[in-house]
């Protein structure tokens, strides 16, 4: 029942505009991420979606209702804070048993709610402990066992796991998104940690400076990213500048700097246009020594860092582009450094943006 | 030439600085700075007070081989506690839709509104009791309405009165509360389902219920010592305060009977005071507001638009009507005096003019003296309690500061002059003066310093520590910069309740007059329908100074603050 829509969507705060004109839909019982470097908007859409802010324009809805003018209290919305916002003054028991309280249930509903609740974020301990004497691992159970209890259908998670320790962090993470689908909740969950993004979102959207660069499931996201922010802020990549050569219906051949000749699948750049090419480090293949291959460019590794599971090698084109390489370290022979490489292009994993107005690096800052 | 000199000179400074910062380091000067602070406390604050009482003791007798003037004083005290609590409570709830009104202001017009606020704390004490006078019970005030006044001198007045002067005291204090509050949970309470009336009742207020209980004592302790205005708008009625001075009035300060009866009246009034506070300090963590019990039906109807609305109305609408209106009303007749010859009279100086403007220049000349030296005085205190370098003491040094304002300011007034004209002989009135003022202002600094410190992140010394500051060094480089503007209002607030103590004055001077004290004799001549008694206009005019350059010291003071609060 609650999908939520946000249309046409404008907050401002003094001069900074913080939503600019955002439109989204979030389906019914998806865990959605709204995904994004820090001051890009997320927080205040989720606050306007919850009504702790009121938009300038544009519409919210909850399910089929217009809530632009109904009051966070009738929303029916679960809201899980940065900082817990555990009522400081009240011990567990009395946070979790807080929203039914205060909604006029009788106490008998109110404590069977509060017990299946705590019951579901497995705590029964410490029930009668107050909030300055819980882990930080507690506090959060405690915090969406409270949202939770509140009875509602959607859930807003604004930086849920931002406080907890890393490892704290990692098994938190999949419970949320356990229990919410256990429930049938839907959740829109905020962060700016893309791994988190990635690994529990059905879909995510990237938001920056007060809009939405791109909506996706996490691998839509991340093999065909649709602007050259999202290819940065969404895994990593390699940018590499040029011109379109050739552009026919069945080839695009891209000009990169020192006349280097590159073939890709494209469909949205024209003939003569200024491009940024986009590479996943792993994507390359790359062959020792001087080779000759289609679609390949001549290097040499500049350092070679081993990185655990991968290993990475930085590598100076020919054309003194210089592009980083990302292989297992396990599986594949390790080249050395000052070696010389052929590198080769990936024809289909090669993604061709036309060259933002303001720049490459203002363009994929996360400032 | 000069400018060799002006060299060296900066280099003599800079020697003297660089040494007495090395010095600081060592740990016994340290401690001497702290002793020293300490000591002061004692001696200037603290004992001579109670030592006063302690030294006269004896003369309790008098009282209690007195029936009838004991009956007397006990009734009097009942009323100081009845009409504190009464008031206090009153207060408590005028004041927070007040400070609600201004903390969560939704328009800029509210700002003045939090300046207005403020105007009772500026007009002194004894003027804000004589324009109540003139506002409720005066031809000219609110009985040209009402065919006769509607509340005479007496035990109503005195309670408009307290509600009045306490008021701003309560708004500052909970506007400063909700203003810290981290407004999270409230949005917490709201995304769970609680209206905002619920919100605020079951989250916000519980948990800035220590500055609720701080504006009760507050209130409460400014109502039991209020004396100067109280004065002024008793008429028979009496509280503890007026009574003493009653009883000075009628059997003159050396008499055995006003010793004993301020000994009496004086010394209970601490006692219950300070045996009140300690209960409330107690029992105030467990007074639990009632969180179980929710009333979703009622409590929403009283939390949207048009029931919002209708108390914010009502809520201003009492401030101007009760508050702000009567505070100012003594200024009317001082706008008439400029139409006739008063205005000239009291420029030249002739008449009783003569002694007023003397008095101004004392009244000002002290206060200045008594902010400097307790700023001397109390910020190694106010640094010691904040950053308890006195060990366990701290705490225990944290309460000892507020007992200034507990007791009644004439009780300390006359105890302070008994205990110093006891051990010192010929003690000059002045310095009497100077030691009743530095009393009952020194809390009022410690109190807003020691928070101040206490807000710098205790890793920014600590920082400075590491880059090699030594402790006068971090003290000069890092807690005076940070604390100034804190340093300035706890200044403001020293200067203003200096230039308006009536209570204690009173009961010190004999020859030595400040204006309170002055317009307090001229409103008694006035009201005793004397034959040389001063005129009403003469009154408003004297008044209307004193307000005018109060206001503008407090508002040179705001210019030079205002837009550098950066901290």
């Amino acid at each position: 029942m609650p999908e939520v829509r946000v249309e046409n969507v404008t907050k401002k705060f003094g001069k900074l505009v913080a939503l600019d004109d955002v439109s989204l839909q979030v389906h019914d019982k998806e865990y959605f991420s709204l995904l994004g470097p820090s001051g890009c908007g997320k927080t205040t859409l989720l606050r306007v979606i919850a009504g702790l802010i009121r938009p300038d324009k544009g519409k919210i809805y909850i399910g089929d209702r217009l809530v632009n003018d109904v009051p966070p209290e009738d929303r029916d919305i679960g809201f899980v804070f940065q900082t817990f916002a555990l009522f400081p003054h009240m011990n567990a028991w009395n946070n979790v048993t807080y929203g039914p309280k205060v909604k006029g249930y009788d106490m008998k509903r109110a404590e069977t709610i509060g017990h299946e609740v705590l019951e579901m974020v497995r705590l029964n301990e410490r029930l009668e402990a107050y909030p300055n004497e819980l882990s930080g691992g507690m506090m959060q159970r405690i915090a969406v066992a409270r949202a939770l209890a509140a009875g509602a259908k959607l859930l807003l998670l604004d930086e849920p796991l931002g406080q907890l320790d890393a490892k704290v962090r990692n098994d938190l993470r999949y419970e949320i998104r356990r229990m919410t689908k256990d429930l049938c909740l839907t959740a829109i969950h905020v962060t700016h940690d893309q791994s988190e993004a990635m690994a529990i979102s059905d879909r995510i959207a990237v938001m920056k400076k007060g809009r939405i660069k791109q909506v996706g499931t996490p691998s839509e996201l991340y093999m065909a990213p649709s602007n050259v922010f999202v290819a940065n802020f969404i895994g990593e990549s390699n940018f590499l500048e040029g011109y379109v050569r050739k552009e026919t219906s069945n080839e695009t051949i891209i000009e990169l700097r020192g006349g280097i000749l590159i073939e890709v699948v494209n469909d949205k750049v024209k003939k003569g246009e200024r491009i940024v090419l986009a590479v996943r480090p792993e994507a390359f293949t790359v062959h020792k020594g001087i080779e000759e291959k289609e679609n390949s460019v001549t290097g040499n590794v500049e350092r070679v860092t081993f990185e655990g599971t991968n290993i990475r090698y930085e590598i100076r084109l020919r054309n003194q582009d210089s592009i980083v390489v990302v292989k297992p370290s396990m599986t594949e022979e390790w080249l050395k450094a000052q070696e010389e490489v052929t590198v080769q292009f990936p024809t289909t994993k090669a993604h061709v943006f036309e060259h933002p107005a303001t720049g490459l690096k203002e363009e994929i800052s996360v400032e | 030439m000069r400018v060799t000199l002006w060299k060296r000179g900066r280099l003599a400074k800079k020697k003297v600085v660089e040494l007495l910062d090395s010095a600081s380091s060592r740990v016994i000067l340290k401690y001497a700075v702290y002793l020293i602070a300490i000591i002061l406390f004692l001696t200037l604050i603290l004992l001579p007070p109670i030592l006063g009482i302690a030294l006269n003791w004896s003369t309790i007798n008098v009282v209690l081989n007195n029936t009838s003037l004991m009956n007397r004083a006990l009734s009097a005290i009942t009323n100081s506690f009845l009409v504190a609590l009464i008031v206090s409570a009153i207060d408590l709830a005028a004041g927070i839709p007040m400070a609600w009104v201004i903390a969560r202001r939704k328009s800029r017009w509210l700002t003045v509104l939090d300046t207005l606020c403020d105007i009772p704390f500026i007009v002194p004490t004894a003027v804000l009791g004589y324009s109540l006078l003139l506002f409720w019970y005066g031809p000219q005030g609110i009985s040209m309405f009402f065919r006769g006044s509607i509340v005479s001198p007496g035990w109503a007045l005195v309670m408009l009165l307290h509600f009045t002067f306490s008021f701003p005291v309560v708004v500052r204090v909970v506007v400063g509360a909700l203003q810290d509050y981290k407004r999270e949970f409230e949005n917490a309470s709201r995304t769970l389902g609680a209206p905002p009336f619920t919100a605020s009742r079951t989250v916000t207020f519980p948990i800035i219920k220590p500055s609720l209980i701080a504006a009760f004592i507050l209130a409460f302790s400014r109502s039991i010592s209020e004396t100067g205005a109280t004065l002024i708008v008793a008429g028979l009625f009496e509280n503890g305060s007026v009574f003493i001075q009653n009883i000075s009035d009628k059997y003159g300060k050396t008499s055995s009977t006003y010793i004993g009866a301020s000994v009496f009246a004086s010394s209970i009034l601490i006692a219950v005071s300070v045996v009140l506070f300690i209960l409330i300090q107690v029992l105030g963590p467990r007074l639990r507001f009632p969180v179980k019990q929710v009333w979703p039906k009622f409590e929403r109807k009283i939390s949207y638009k048009k029931a919002e609305t209708s108390r914010n109305a009502l809520t201003i609408a009492v401030f101007l009507a009760i508050i702000l209106v009567p505070s100012l009303f003594v200024a009317l007749p001082a706008i008439q005096a400029t139409f006739t010859k008063t205005l000239g009279e009291s420029l030249k100086g002739t008449g009783i003019w003569a002694q007023y403007w003397q008095s101004m220049i004392l009244s000002y000349a002290l206060a200045a003296i008594a902010t400097v030296l307790n700023i001397i005085i109390g910020l190694p205190m106010a640094i010691a309690i904040a950053r308890r370098k006195l060990g366990s003491l701290s705490p225990f040094f944290d309460i000892l500061v507020n007992i200034p304002i507990v007791v009644p300011s004439i009780a300390l007034g006359f105890s302070l002059s008994i205990f110093w004209t006891k051990t010192i002989t010929s003690m000059p009135e002045i310095l009497l003066l100077i030691f009743a003022h530095l009393a009952i202002t020194y809390p009022y600094f410690v109190r807003s310093m020691s928070a101040a410190v206490e807000r710098i992140n205790l890793d920014m010394e600590e920082a400075a520590r590491t880059l090699g500051a030594k402790p006068l060094g971090v003290f000069r480089t890092i807690i005076v910069p940070l604390t100034k503007y804190s340093m300035l209002s706890g200044a403001i607030l020293m200067f203003t309740r200096s230039v308006s103590e009536t209570g204690a004055t009173l009961a010190v001077s004999t020859n030595l007059k400040t204006v309170p004290v002055i317009l307090v004799t001229w409103i008694k001549a006035l009201m005793a329908n004397g034959s040389n008694a001063p005129t009403t206009m003469q009154i408003g005019l004297g008044s209307g100074y004193l307000i005018l350059f109060s206001f503008m010291i407090l508002l040179a003071l705001r210019l030079i603050v205002k837009g550098k609060e950066r901290y």
